[in-house]
């Protein structure tokens, strides 16, 4: 049940596809397929979806409850329509080794206390909200999924909007625990306005530049300061796209393969 | 009672409408209601995390999406439910600060573990599909806004029990060992979802004068013995078999009959001494005030932001 997912035509779900050094070339014809991009937008969504759902019963207030979940239901939604482009969603979620994973590393990174979720939407609702604005207005492949999906992403973003400012400008403690968790994720967040491989009709300096200004302007709101550290020229910018994850990555998948990966061919 | 100060309420509940928030009401019907109503809600958000304990681990992504949805939902009745009780002038940080210290109850059934993914369909089957029985009465309560939060809840109670159901059939057409999870989930889930109903008739002291205030409909044993009746024929249809060697059909009654139910176990783990009274318990607390420097962050916020307030409230 290790093997590779059964994929599109030709499609090759190894460790380490093809298309991986595709990251960092210029803008809008990075080279791979639309199945390449499927994978790496879909791996996101799931990957993201994973980590809100593990607040379930654990969250600060009923309401956040409410809330999280279905942050977490419209991602899985995403997830699995893009999933789907590529295979069987099932044997790609359950059944590829850590390695064949194309996800951003920011998406994986664990919930932390109740500002390192909120940090952790911010910057990738900011990225993702701005992604399928430019997909909609395309004609490409991703036009559908982009144009349903978008409405659900502001609704994130305006969630994390709304967070960030209640705890920036909040008591001392929750500016304290915001600016540290925006800090602590600001060095995942180069990788999101690299080039997706397969991914084409995308402005990339234009979601960088929109990205840094939605996101600066409501930290400045929010009474925080803009990390300065180079997130773009961090080692790890590029990893996650290329199957190269952080360590809790793997405890993430052992967790949610274990079941499906124990019965091998059962239906559920 | 009361000499006639009542009356208009004894009238309302006589002629079979509704008692609504600005009405006047004994405050023994206060207080009966925010204590259901209380207990009610605070089974709904304890009820959330044993199911919760399987959504990191959903088989498939079908089945993660819907187990989400459903403890999603969960928390949704909560919300109805303390707003239902602040009608009466609860407030809902009072209320769950006696669940944390333990001086309000929530459902026993919320005590036992979910061990296997199969505890998933069963608590959908079983332990919903009970709480729709207790529930559908409460439709017709004779306190309005009770009654209107149930008749939402009772509608997403049901798609629960038949999810559950579905998913117990899956694994009962499954492979061999999932047959045997989907049979050993229901074996331990059974006479639990039984005693849901409360303590036997003679047992249960409050139960006229809930009936008499038509906040009740029917006695416990009237209510499991319908679920029994409706349990059965389910069960054989999922190819399953229920842990009772007494349970047969009776012509006579026109109902199932069934074995006894062990009472000592259902008021030990009322006590506090069931598998995982402590743990829920702990976790809630734990939550609570792990999320009191938000819950203070969003207060502090919107009183200096009061005057222009931002997005949603807290
Ligand atoms: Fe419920
Ligand atoms: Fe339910």
């Amino acid at each position: 049940m290790n093997g590779p997912a059964t994929g599109g035509p030709g499609r090759a779900t190894g460790v380490v596809p093809e298309a991986a050094g595709a990251a960092g070339t210029t803008a809008g014809t990075a080279s791979g397929t639309t199945e390449d991009a499927a994978l790496a937008l879909g791996d996101d969504a799931l990957v993201l979806s994973h980590r809100l759902a593990e607040w379930a019963g654990h969250a600060p207030a009923l309401e956040e409850e409410v809330a999280l979940a279905n942050l977490a239901l419209d991602l899985l939604g995403q997830a699995r329509t893009l999933l789907t482009m590529v295979g069987d969603e099932d044997r790609l979620a359950f059944c590829r080794q850590e390695r064949a994973f194309r996800n951003v590393q920011l998406v994986e990174q664990p919930n932390g206390d109740f500002a390192h979720t909120i940090a952790r939407q911010l910057y990738f609702s900011t990225y993702q909200e701005l992604l399928w604005e430019q997909l909609a207005a395309g004609d490409g492949p991703f036009a559908p999924l982009a144009a349903k999906a978008g409405p659900e992403t502001a609704y994130h973003r305006d969630h994390a909007v709304t967070w960030t400012l209640r705890l920036g400008d909040g008591t001392r403690l929750s500016r304290e625990r915001m600016q540290r968790a925006v800090d602590a994720l600001w060095r995942y967040t180069g990788e999101l306005t690299r080039p997706v491989a397969g991914l084409a009709g995308v402005d990339w300096a234009a979601l960088a530049a929109g990205w840094a200004e939605r996101v600066g302007a409501t930290l400045r709101a929010a009474t925080l300061t803009v990390p300065e550290a180079p997130a773009r020229a961090v080692w790890s910018a590029g990893g996650g796209r290329q199957g190269i994850h952080t360590e809790p990555f793997g405890r993430l998948l052992a967790e949610m393969q274990h079941l499906h990966r124990s019965h091998p061919g059962a239906r559920w | 009672m009361h000499e006639g100060v009542y009356r208009e309420f004894e009238e309302t509940i006589a002629a079979g409408e509704r008692i609504e928030p600005r009405d006047a009401m004994p405050p023994e019907y206060r207080a009966t209601l925010i204590r259901q109503i209380a207990q009610h809600a605070h089974s709904e958000i304890i009820g959330m995390q044993p199911e919760a304990n399987w959504i990191t681990r959903a088989p498939s992504l079908r089945r993660k999406a819907i187990l989400i949805a459903k403890v999603q939902d969960e928390a949704g009745h909560g919300l109805y439910l303390y707003g239902a009780a602040e009608t009466l002038g609860a407030r809902r940080d009072e209320l769950l600060d006696r669940l944390h210290a333990g001086r309000q109850k929530y459902s026993s059934i919320f005590n036992y573990p979910t061990l296997t993914w199969a505890d998933v369909g069963a608590i959908g089957w079983l332990v919903d599909g009970a709480a729709i029985v207790n529930q559908v009465p409460l439709c017709r309560c004779s306190y309005g806004p009770y009654a209107r939060a149930m008749t939402r809840i009772c509608k997403e109670e049901s798609f629960h029990q038949r999810q559950g159901y579905e998913l117990l059939l899956a694994l009962s057409h499954g492979t061999e060992e999932q047959h045997e999870m989907a049979q050993d989930a229901v074996n331990r889930w059974w006479w639990p979802s039984l005693m849901m109903f409360g303590p036997p008739d003679g047992e249960s002291p409050r139960t006229e004068r809930s009936m008499a205030w038509k906040i009740k409909r029917h006695t416990n044993d009237e209510l499991r013995q319908r679920f029994v009746d409706i349990v059965v024929p389910q069960a054989a249809s999922l190819g399953l078999t229920l842990p009772d060697p007494l349970l047969r059909w009776n012509e006579e009654r026109g109902h199932h009959d069934f074995g006894p139910i062990d009472w000592a176990e259902f008021h030990a783990v009322l006590r506090g001494e069931g598998p995982c009274n402590a743990q829920r318990l702990g976790q809630r607390r734990r939550a609570h005030e792990e999320g009191a420097w938000v819950r203070e962050a969003a207060a502090a916020y919107a009183a200096r932001h009061a005057a222009r307030p931002a997005g949603r409230a807290a």
